[in-house]
């Protein structure tokens, strides 16, 4: 019999409860429970980076976080930059640079991109490169996700 | 606006072929909406789980399920036995998908469960006891071919998968096989030995070509589910979804018409999903013996055990030149590690052959292969499909020749590239062919021959970083392949009565832009913006036949389809218009969503508008047309010759790398290609093919590693197994030639597997060009590069196991 909890947290602007398992992480909460699909399963060990999200705005691996770590917190997902004005340029910046192919690690990537264009860190492309590092992508070889990330970040060889 | 100041409007040209058109998915993809395979749920389904071996070389004596299926929420748990009416599957049906009386690799499966959740699911496998007894584990190929080598597959495996079969009258699906050979391939063109009398120089060398993987970012999955009346639904992520239809009706022995595949958008391709595997028979097993929707998805790990891996090979390449920088012949023996099973892996020969006989002119070629069974994982097609692997041996002798006779290595690839208009030993003809453009072009900009003299000179010089160039090129089919009866692809096309035009095709798209390439193709033909256009390509029931996504032929046979049908709607509604308008149809033409005249420009009529005329009238018609293209392509005959591909795609990549003689470590700084492509149609999109081949042939060269040791994988997981991150990969300039094929749509070629070809190939020269030092395995990383630089990596020497 595994064991519940409930937590309260706010998801993409909007407050909710929700009753999880304790060992359950963030992840299958959001898809498998909320029902918020556009969050990706990669891995499950914080290797591949397909399931960033931000919690009090900074990114991180939703599969490494707990449920339960919810409570209290500030996620949003890739869904929640659904009306979000910065959020639109970058993600016009991955359709117009060509960024998307399969598409399978896109939301990750632009999780991942709004958080460095948010906190000022991709001032040049190296800058950018490493901070989707964590991020595998094995469709576009990375260099158009990059154009894209610079281009509305205005970052400079 | 009034209809005369409509009249007057004239509409400039404009062409989409070449622009960068953003790929018409994006959006959807961008923003978390696209509903992958994984995000799709049915009500009433349930969760498949797969039991997988323990061990890798064994008998299973007994499985005791009982436990498993009293676990409350367990709806089924399947072993062989279960399914009397098992076939086996795969490319030699050699493999039954729940494995009877014998395991044979670590990924082999042995029971399946479908319970109310993943949870239960896998609960319920870890009560599944299964008792083994081990047999001996062949892991490296040389072994398997040894006399008295352990057999992998001894017994008869019976068309009713029962351990019944081998009783008198049971129909026998698979023989067994009396030695560890899977496959073999015998192809010659001239005569090698007199090549060789005629060489001034000849070398031998082995190389050795490593395991990886696809590792797409999207894992294996499908749903299956059966209605009422039997017909079966699949959600599958196959890319080539007829063949599978026929396949799986005769895994399932059951009428081809009442199975349907709905190929959800897929998390990657690759190549990986060519083939059907065990786990998504199992799926339906599970489905039809649950009478409820079943959803199978692998885990991270379970991908790396259970998909496919390119094709490990051994080779040993003997070949020859006149001093003058004549190739004179070429000899190969290659050993293919099939793995357990045989899947298109083993089949990889068809393309290596290819290059080995006709990327340059060869007078004498002689090419074996023997795939031969182990215990490993077994191998599958992957982008490129042998063409690395033959390459990287081909490429580096090219050097090493030209090196030998004191002949600058440009010059003489030169002198022995393909030109336009020659059929070679094996048949293959180019009608279109830009090979010495790409040398010319990618050394141009590279500063290739300047740079190669100051590496060298620079060799010596204090220091432990050291800078190398090295160059490679490719040819692969870039008009389809036609292995199958058909090569072909049908379109269906719709117009609506705003003008929209509904692309109902074939073709499959796997990420590489498929949909967006074939709605500028139409558009193009009936002067339509690409907003007005809207595909549907991933239904068997609305879709017309296609062959699959391989051999990187969408484009070229799916694009002339496209066209096809674009024609035949262009040719009505012209032929509409004449007659209103009282002209001939050649007067007018469709440009920007009007029907204009043709030297002018000037607006007659807006399209729309007259398709609702034709619509609502006393003979109300609709503009809808179907097409169906075929390549003019042949198949190869008993001995492999044949003109297999309506065009050849060309490249050439030089790749400059520092290598740090104190670590190991090798950076690839510089990628510079240059891709005979026919035409450029969609720049946008083959900008991202090229750069996203070239980082995946990046990571075969330099990072990825898929090790097994003694039938064990010791990576499955992205920590171990390194794919190459952003900030490693390289700066890269890529050019177009633009051939303009004939036959292409717009001139194209197919150019999917062509980036990823040359760069092992061409990073194993610049290593050379760097170090001096060659290096004959894959992959190059520090370890291996610091012990070959050091002098402690034994030279490779493999004796072709069949006697001369």
């Amino acid at each position: 019999m595994s064991l519940k909890h409930d937590i309260e947290f706010t998801l993409n602007g909007i407050k909710r409860r929700v009753t999880v398992d304790v060992t359950m992480n963030a992840l299958a909460m959001l898809r498998d429970v909320i029902g918020l699909t556009g969050t990706k399963y990669g891995c499950g060990e914080g290797e591949c980076g397909a399931c960033t999200i931000q919690v009090d705005g900074v990114s991180l691996n939703s599969c490494l976080m707990f449920a339960v770590d919810c409570d209290g917190r500030n996620v949003t997902t890739i869904e929640g930059l659904a009306n979000d004005s910065e959020a639109d340029a970058l993600r016009d910046a991955f359709v117009e640079h060509g960024a998307v192919q399969c598409g399978f690690c896109t939301p990750g990537m632009i999780m991942q991109a709004d958080h460095l264009v948010r906190s000022g860190c991709c001032g040049d492309t190296d800058s950018i490169k490493r901070g989707i590092e964590g991020n595998l992508c094995r469709c576009t070889g990375y260099k158009k996700i990059v154009d894209a990330i610079a281009s509305v970040s205005g970052a400079q060889n | 606006m009034s209809v005369a100041e409509k009249k007057a409007r004239v509409i400039q040209p404009d062409s989409l072929i070449g622009k960068r058109i953003p790929k018409m998915d994006a959006p959807e993809k961008a923003s978390g909406k696209t509903r992958y395979i994984h995000d799709i749920n049915l009500s009433g389904q349930l969760h498949g789980k797969i039991l997988r071996s323990e061990r890798i070389h064994a008998l299973i004596k007994s499985i005791d399920t009982s436990a498993a299926k009293a676990l409350p929420g367990v709806h089924v748990v399947i072993t062989a036995a279960d399914v009397p009416d098992q076939r086996p599957i795969g490319v030699a049906r050699d493999h039954f998908p729940l494995k009877v009386g014998r395991v044979r690799s670590e990924r082999d499966e042995i029971a399946a469960v479908a319970a109310e959740t993943e949870e239960i699911a896998e609960a319920a496998l870890k009560l599944i006891k299964v008792v083994y007894e081990d047999l001996p584990v062949i892991s490296n190929p040389e072994d398997a071919i040894k006399p008295g080598a352990a057999l992998i597959h001894p017994e008869p495996h019976g068309a009713d998968g029962s351990h019944e079969h081998l009783k008198q009258g049971t129909t026998i699906a698979h023989k067994g096989k009396p030695d560890n050979v899977a496959m073999t391939f015998d192809y010659a063109h001239g005569d090698v030995v007199r090549g060789e009398a005629e060489s001034d120089v000849v070398l031998e060398d082995t190389f050795k070509l490593h395991y990886v993987t696809h590792c797409c970012m999207g894992v294996s999955g499908m749903i299956a589910e059966f209605d009422a009346s039997g017909n079966l639904l699949m959600y599958s992520n196959t890319q080539v979804p007829f063949l599978h239809k026929r396949e799986f009706a005769e895994y399932l022995n059951m009428d081809p018409a009442r199975i349907r595949i709905i190929q959800p958008p897929i998390g990657g391709g690759f190549g990986s999903k060519l083939d059907i595997y065990p786990f998504e028979v199992i799926c339906l097993y599970l489905a039809r013996a649950a009478k409820r929707p079943v959803k199978m998805l692998f885990t991270r790990e379970e991908e790396f055990l259970a998909s496919p891996t390119r094709q490990p090979v051994l080779l040993t390449l003997r070949s020859g030149c006149k001093k003058d920088g004549t190739l004179t012949f070429r000899q190969v023996h290659t050993l293919h590690d099939n793995g357990a099973y045989t899947s298109w892996g083993a089949t990889t020969p068809f393309v290596m052959m290819q290059t080995f006989s006709s990327l340059y002119r060869v007078p004498h070629c002689d090419y074996h292969t023997a795939a031969v069974y182990t215990n490993n994982p077994y191998a599958g097609s992957f982008r490129g499909y042998g063409n690395l692997q033959a390459t990287f041996a081909i490429e580096q002798h090219m050097d090493m020749l030209a090196e030998k006779i004191g002949m600058d290595p440009l010059a003489f690839r030169l002198k022995n590239a393909q030109d336009a208009g020659e059929t070679t030993g094996q048949g293959m003809s180019f009608k279109s062919c830009g090979f010495k453009d790409c040398l010319t072009t990618a050394a141009t900009r590279s500063d290739y021959s300047r740079k190669v003299q100051e590496n060298v000179a620079n060799r010596d010089k204090p220091g432990n970083i050291k800078r190398g160039v090295g160059m490679a090129s490719m040819l692969h089919v870039g008009g389809g392949a036609k292995i199958y009866p058909s090569d072909g692809c049908g379109t269906i096309l719709k117009m609506d009565d705003f003008a929209n035009v509904t692309l109902i095709t074939g073709a499959s798209e796997i990420g590489q832009g498929s949909e967006t390439v074939l709605s500028q193709l139409v558009c193009e033909e009936l002067g339509l913006p690409m907003s007005a256009i809207t595909v549907v390509n991933n239904d068997t029931a609305i879709t017309p036949w296609d062959v699959g996504v391989h051999a990187s032929r969408t484009t070229f046979i799916a694009g002339n389809s496209a066209i096809g049908a674009a024609k035949k709607a262009k040719t009505k509604i012209l032929a509409v218009a004449a007659k209103k308008y009282d002209c001939a149809e050649s007067d007018l033409d469709l440009r920007g969503g009007f029907v204009i005249k043709a030297g002018s420009g000037e607006v007659v009529v807006e399209l729309s508008k007259l398709l609702r005329n034709l619509h609502f009238q006393d003979k109300a018609e609709l503009v809808m047309t179907t097409f169906y293209y075929e390549p003019p392509s042949v198949h190869q005959d008993k001995g492999f010759k044949g003109d297999v591909s309506a065009a050849y795609a060309w490249g050439t990549q030089v790749v400059e790398v520092e290598v740090d003689t104190d670590t190991g470590t090798v950076r690839m700084t510089k990628v510079t290609g240059a891709h005979d492509v026919g035409r450029v149609l969609n720049r946008l999109g083959i900008e991202g093919q090229i750069e996203g081949g070239v980082v995946m042939g990046q990571g075969y060269a330099l990072t990825e590693d898929l090790m097994i040791e003694n039938g064990v994988m010791k990576n499955p997981n992205f920590r171990d197994y390194k794919l190459v991150t952003a900030p490693e990969i390289p700066e890269m300039d890529i050019s177009f030639i633009e051939s303009m094929d004939g036959e292409g749509p717009q001139g194209a070629k197919g150019v999917g597997e062509a980036p990823s070809i040359c760069i092992a190939a061409a990073t194993a020269n610049a290593i050379a060009n760097a170090t001096g030092v060659r290096m004959f395995e894959l992959p190059f990383t520090p370890e291996r590069v610091y012990r070959t630089l050091h002098g402690q990596t034994p030279k490779l020497y493999w004796k072709p196991w069949k006697a001369e």
